[in-house]
């Protein structure tokens, strides 16, 4: 075999939580009163926009959590197959050069030259200092000088008519799609996302797209010959540093909630179900923990880790199987850390829920609590649960920036958006100043965090029944006032615009 | 009598997503200075929608499209917002249904009505206080000069539906709309309320547009009456009229279906299927597909108004020609009511099923850092009854006199405090979760609000089956194979449904695709499922339509005619309790006042707050108008109950020996019973 598989522990826990996902997505579709909030969702514009640029992050970061070990030329003597120590993804392998086009030290983006002057030898044996051509960066060009701006434009050039083209492809494939689907013609179809007249806001989504694919178009056709956002200290290229910081702050994000969950949800529901001495317990732990400032948990927790992980070399066979674990527990003292907000909302909601009817009449039924609370308290909680979670996203990614910056994240060999803010600080006092790298991890962040929030925005208005009431009630129009009442705000600034008059016939 | 409101052809709709619903469409009504125009139709039928349109205060979601409403001949549909602003609360007030959300908990009662005088008279000082205090002087709540700085937690609910009716007495409005002002108030409350609006109409000359479903309170209170159906008028008269000679099928229909006990013994009329929702296109008349006497027209023609006499109007084609038609109606009316199933009444067995023995059920109250408990709230207290196999025993009560308290300890989802219940040979109070598992089968209960007793997010069929699982009531649970049992179970639940009434197919569905009517159902089939012997209904009407009562309320009855069923009914409408009990037992402060057989009871009162219950029921019979005995003050708190007996604050008769001790038992006769000394020197047998 050229390769053998390695399955990290994230990698696990990352595949397991796509496993729990698809189900849940099958269990949803079959459900009709699951779909419909759902079904809002899709059917809001800045949410659709929001989902397909996180669509694209997490195509990276699941490409990224398949690692594996490229075989060696050599083999052992007994004719076993040599396994490079160096643990490799597919998205490696798939932006290969950009991995191994390792410059000597810094060069700004799109640069051709180094950043940084260094003496160097000429033929005839004098020294002169000066800033030397990149190995890689711009070396197809003769003259630099001259060549550099107009291959650079009529490269952009070429990338946006690439992007524009998939983009045209995939618009006709969707119009197609569309056509099929409700019988009618393509142009209609073609006619009808134009105009955003379709069920699912599919302008916006095809407007996102193009942005996607024509800065995708541009880097695809500028990266063979030029560091897009230049290199860092030791000459890797900035651009594969932050696309592999994805997977990190994806797995912190995701993983985490995958730990507190179970926590909040049953210890939620169990203190506002059972209350008495239950609750009392579970209130003090929670209380208790959320005073503890987290940060200094944190930190006592990784560093007890990092000794752990320095005194026991043997267990690891590769540096990556090292950084991971530290990933994961990381990943796992946030998660203890992190649960206790969402925990007391369910425990509110709970406390509500149990005086509820129906959990009444199945107690008349003889019920056991058990399943009292897995039949009807927690599919009543599911959807502030999903909105915790969403929320919770963005913060625990902001959170592992933090954290790596002040030196108790992730391992220093692991790429992630705190360790390369962490190596750009000292750069900013540089004269002239290194900016690119902090550039490049602030914007993807950014661009992850805003879309991970716009959604979530989009998953709450959706879900919480507080926002959704006024189409619902008025639907309902059952005769308490008051109901209408509670819209508030709606009803107490009614805009004369919305009243109009037809001329007394 | 001058013109103070006219609407015409009013037509409001409201977007809900992809569906327009016409909440109001083409409503036309006039109501002059001085005058109480009620406005009387079910749920979903537009009354609420066409108050705000008025006060153009409709939902975001809403719109006016077509009509004027004019006030004093000036069309406020035509003025900018910021006229409308200095209308409302100022020629135009609105008082609401639920007056504990209609308060402002944050800011006390004066500063509340002060906002309103501050908006429109530009008062300050102390002539706002002035008027305040003066308002809530009119309103009648006793020492105001004190009560003005408290804020809307200390007030009981009676109360703040005055000083509600005080804010929107405050900017001397020419036209009050209250929108069902009574509908969450007890009967003894509700007389006060209603006696103080007419007081004040009275004094204050104002218009009142009364919204509600109750035509009891219509009958209390109205001079002209609109029936409203679907969004239009379908039947305009003046009180008198409309209660001697409703024309509409629709408002026959609506009396038919009041309970009462000269109805015991029959089915009452239903209108078959529900208010159809607004969102469709009607081309003929709306009420064509439940209506008894439709016929071909009807479906294809919006019938026009025809006029009976000079103010009843009728929106039916029924009065088309007339004489002849009417005639013909009026036999058919007779024929139907005659042929309904006359139900015998239930065996007389006399063995009790349930007997309940000094029930008693205090909740501790705790404060202080340790949690001691400083007293304790006397939920019930010393409740005793019994009822025998097929039997209705009603607990009657204003809200917080301990009667679903009772229900749920019976059913032990409370531990009661003491006292013992003994159901069918059997103690359950002390009966560990295990033991009680096996009487759970034979109590079952109904509950008051049919949108929260049905789980959301579970379908039908399993809402049904969740009861018949956890008990194994299938009996036999040999080891079948699972597609065999699954199809036994459908087949059960099919059988169950098609019981209460509604088609198997509904099985599959979501409690969210149901009306009102139709879940009560559901809850129903719910308890039946597991064959019990009690049920106990908790209000199980009061959430509900009068037509859609008459369903319910049949339905409960031929159940207890099929299966036996006996029913403790907790309920504080006394017409119901006319139609369906056998025994009645009144609860006030957590102890039984009086019980016997129903007829007993409503017919001869003896212990005062009975009789005050009774006298308080709004009638829809004017002409037997009784000696109203209005109650003063509002119920005292469990927690603190008067010394002596509990009613003595409130009653008429009270005497120096009620103060000091609860009053014993006095029979009349066998079975009728109550605490009051009043009988026990003359009647001590």
């Amino acid at each position: 075999m050229p390769f053998s598989f390695v399955i990290l522990w994230t990698d696990a826990l990352v595949f397991v939580l796509v496993v729990i996902v698809a189900i849940l997505v099958r269990h949803i579709r079959r459900h009709e009163h699951l779909r419909t909030p759902w079904l809002r969702v899709g059917k809001s514009a800045s949410g659709m926009a929001a989902l397909t640029v996180l669509l694209f992050f997490i195509i990276i970061g699941l490409l990224d959590s398949i690692h594996f070990r490229p075989a060696l030329e050599n083999r052992y003597n007994n004719g076993e197959q040599v396994y490079s120590a160096e643990v490799l993804s597919l998205f490696d392998v798939i932006v290969n050069p950009l991995r191994t086009n390792v410059e000597k030290t810094y060069s700004a983006p799109l640069a051709a030259y180094l950043y940084a002057k260094e003496t160097v030898s000429l033929p005839d044996g004098h020294q002169v200092r000066e800033f030397s051509r990149l190995k890689f960066g711009g070396a197809h060009l003769q003259h630099p000088e001259t060549q550099r701006i107009d291959d650079i434009t009529a490269r952009t050039a070429a990338g946006i008519g690439l992007g524009f083209a998939a983009w045209m492809l995939l618009v006709a494939l969707l119009a197609l799609m569309l056509a099929r689907h409700h019988q009618e013609s393509f142009k209609k179809s073609l006619s009808s996302i134009w105009r955003g007249a379709t069920e699912i806001p599919w302008n916006a989504v095809l407007i996102t797209l193009a942005a996607i694919l024509t800065l995708l178009g541009i880097i695809l056709m500028l990266t063979p010959y030029y560091h897009v956002l230049g290199t860092d200290k030791v000459g890797q290229d900035v651009l594969y540093q932050a696309l592999k910081s994805i997977r990190t702050a994806l797995v912190i994000g995701a993983i985490t909630t995958l730990i507190m969950l179970p926590f909040a949800l049953l210890l939620g529901i169990m203190a506002g179900y059972f209350q008495g001495w239950v609750d009392d317990i579970i209130q003090y732990i929670y209380t208790t923990l959320s005073s503890i400032p987290s940060v200094l948990l944190i930190a006592a927790a990784v560093l007890m880790m990092q000794v752990y992980i320095e005194t026991h070399p043997e267990l690891f066979e590769t540096t990556a199987e090292r950084a991971d674990l530290r990933l994961l527990f990381l990943c796992i003292i946030l998660g203890i850390t992190s649960w206790t907000g969402l925990c007391r909302l369910l425990r509110g909601e709970t406390l509500k829920l149990r005086e509820m009817e129906y959990i009444q009449a199945a107690h008349a039924f003889g019920v056991s609590h058990w399943r009292v609370i897995s039949r009807h308290i927690l599919p009543n909680v599911m959807h502030i649960v999903l909105i915790a979670t969403v929320m919770d996203f963005s913060g625990l990614v902001l959170a592992e920036a933090v954290l790596s910056y002040v030196g108790v994240g992730v391992d220093p060999s692991m790429i992630s958006f705190g360790t390369m803010i962490n190596a750009a600080r000292l750069e900013m006092a540089r004269e002239p100043m290194v900016w690119w790298t902090l550039l490049a991890a602030f914007g993807l962040m950014v661009a992850l965090v805003l879309s991970a929030n716009l959604f979530a925005d989009a998953v709450q208005h959706a879900f919480d029944p507080r926002i959704q009431t006024l189409s619902e009630k008025t639907s309902i129009m059952r005769r308490s006032s008051n109901r209408k009442n509670s819209v508030g705000p709606a009803a107490a600034t009614p805009s004369s615009k919305k009243i109009k008059h037809t001329p007394p016939a | 009598m001058s013109l103070l409101l006219e609407i015409d052809n009013l037509a409001t709709i409201i977007h809900t997503g992809s569906k327009m619903i016409r909440a109001v469409d083409g409503l036309t009504l006039k109501i002059n200075k001085g005058e109480t125009f009620a406005l009387v139709g079910e749920s979903g039928c537009g009354k609420s929608i066409t108050a705000l349109s008025v006060m153009r205060l409709l939902p975001d979601a809403g719109e006016i499209v077509a009509g004027t409403i004019n006030l004093d001949g000036k069309n406020i549909l035509l003025i900018p917002e910021a006229d409308m602003r200095n209308l409302r609360g100022k020629r135009i007030s609105m008082i609401f249904q639920e007056p504990m959300l209609s308060l402002n908990p944050v800011m006390t009662v004066g500063d509340q009505i002060g906002e309103v005088l501050q908006r429109h008279f530009n008062l300050s000082g102390t002539a706002i206080h002035d008027r305040i205090f003066k308002l809530l002087n009119q309103v009648g709540i006793p020492d105001p000069l004190r009560r003005m700085n408290e804020y809307p937690f200390q007030f009981s609910g009676g109360m703040k539906q005055r000083v509600m009716i005080a804010m929107a007495l405050a900017g001397q409005p020419e036209l009050l709309i209250a929108d069902e002002p009574t509908t969450a108030l007890d009967v003894t409350i509700q007389a006060q309320v209603l006696d103080l609006m007419r007081d004040l109409q009275h004094s204050n000359h104002m218009a009142i547009m009364l919204i509600t479903h109750d035509l009891g309170v219509v009958a209390e209170m109205a001079h002209q009456v609109a029936v409203m159906y679907a969004g239009e008028i379908i039947e305009a008269a003046p009180r008198e009229e409309f209660f001697q000679n409703p024309a509409h099928p629709y408002s026959k229909k609506l009396f038919a279906s009041l309970p009462g006990k000269n109805r015991r013994t029959h089915e009452l009329a239903v209108i078959q299927g529900n208010v159809p929702p607004l969102s469709k296109e009607f081309s003929g008349c709306r009420f064509a597909d439940r209506c008894e006497h439709v016929w071909e027209t009807c479906h294809n023609k919006a019938p026009d108004w025809y006029k009976l006499s000079e103010n009843h109007a009728v929106r039916c084609h029924l009065f088309h020609n007339n004489t002849v038609l009417t005639s013909t109606y009026a036999n058919t009316q007779n024929q139907s009511v005659s042929t309904e199933k006359t139900l015998s009444s239930t065996s007389t067995d006399a063995a009790a099923l349930l007997r309940v023995t000094d029930l008693t059920m205090h909740f501790p109250i705790r404060s202080g850092l340790l949690k001691r408990i400083t007293g304790h709230v006397k939920a019930v207290d010393g409740v005793s009854f019994a009822i025998a196999q097929g039997k209705t025993l009603a607990l009657v009560g204003e809200s917080g006199c301990g009667k679903t308290t009772v229900g749920k300890s019976i059913l032990q989802l409370i531990q009661p405090t003491a006292g013992s219940v003994f159901f069918d040979g059997r103690e359950l109070v002390g009966l560990t979760r295990q033991q009680m598992l096996t009487q759970r089968a034979d109590l079952q209960i109904v509950f008051q609000d049919p949108y929260s007793s049905l789980n959301p997010r579970m379908r039908i069929i399993d809402i049904i089956l969740e009861g018949i699982n956890a008990l194994h009531i299938n009996g036999n649970r040999s080891h079948q194979s699972s597609s065999h049992q699954s199809r036994a179970a459908e087949e059960r639940v099919d059988a169950i449904l098609q019981r209460v009434g509604l088609p198997p197919e509904t099985k599959w569905r979501y409690p969210h695709e149901f009306s009102g009517g139709q879940r009560q159902r559901i809850a129903i089939a719910r308890a039946l499922a597991v064959n019990p012997k009690l049920l106990i209904c908790d209000e199980p009407t009061s959430a509900l339509d009068v037509s859609v009562q008459a369903q319910i309320l049949n339905l409960l009855k031929s159940l207890q005619y099929n299966l036996k069923l006996s029913y403790l009914f907790i309920t504080h409408n006394l017409s119901v309790v006319e139609y369906i009990a056998n025994e009645i037992a009144v609860m006030y402060l957590g102890r039984i006042v009086e019980r016997g057989q129903v007829d007993d009871v409503l017919n001869n009162p003896r212990h005062p707050y009975t009789q005050a219950l009774l006298s308080a029921v709004p009638s829809i019979n004017n002409e037997s108008k009784r000696a109203v005995m209005h109650l003063q003050g509002d119920i005292p708190s469990p927690a603190t109950p008067p010394p002596g007996c509990h009613f003595h604050p409130r009653c008429p008769h009270a005497m120096p020996v009620c103060r000091k001790t609860y009053p014993g038992l006095t029979a009349f006769n066998s079975t009728h019973m109550a605490h009051c000394y009043l009988y026990s020197t003359t009647q001590s047998s």
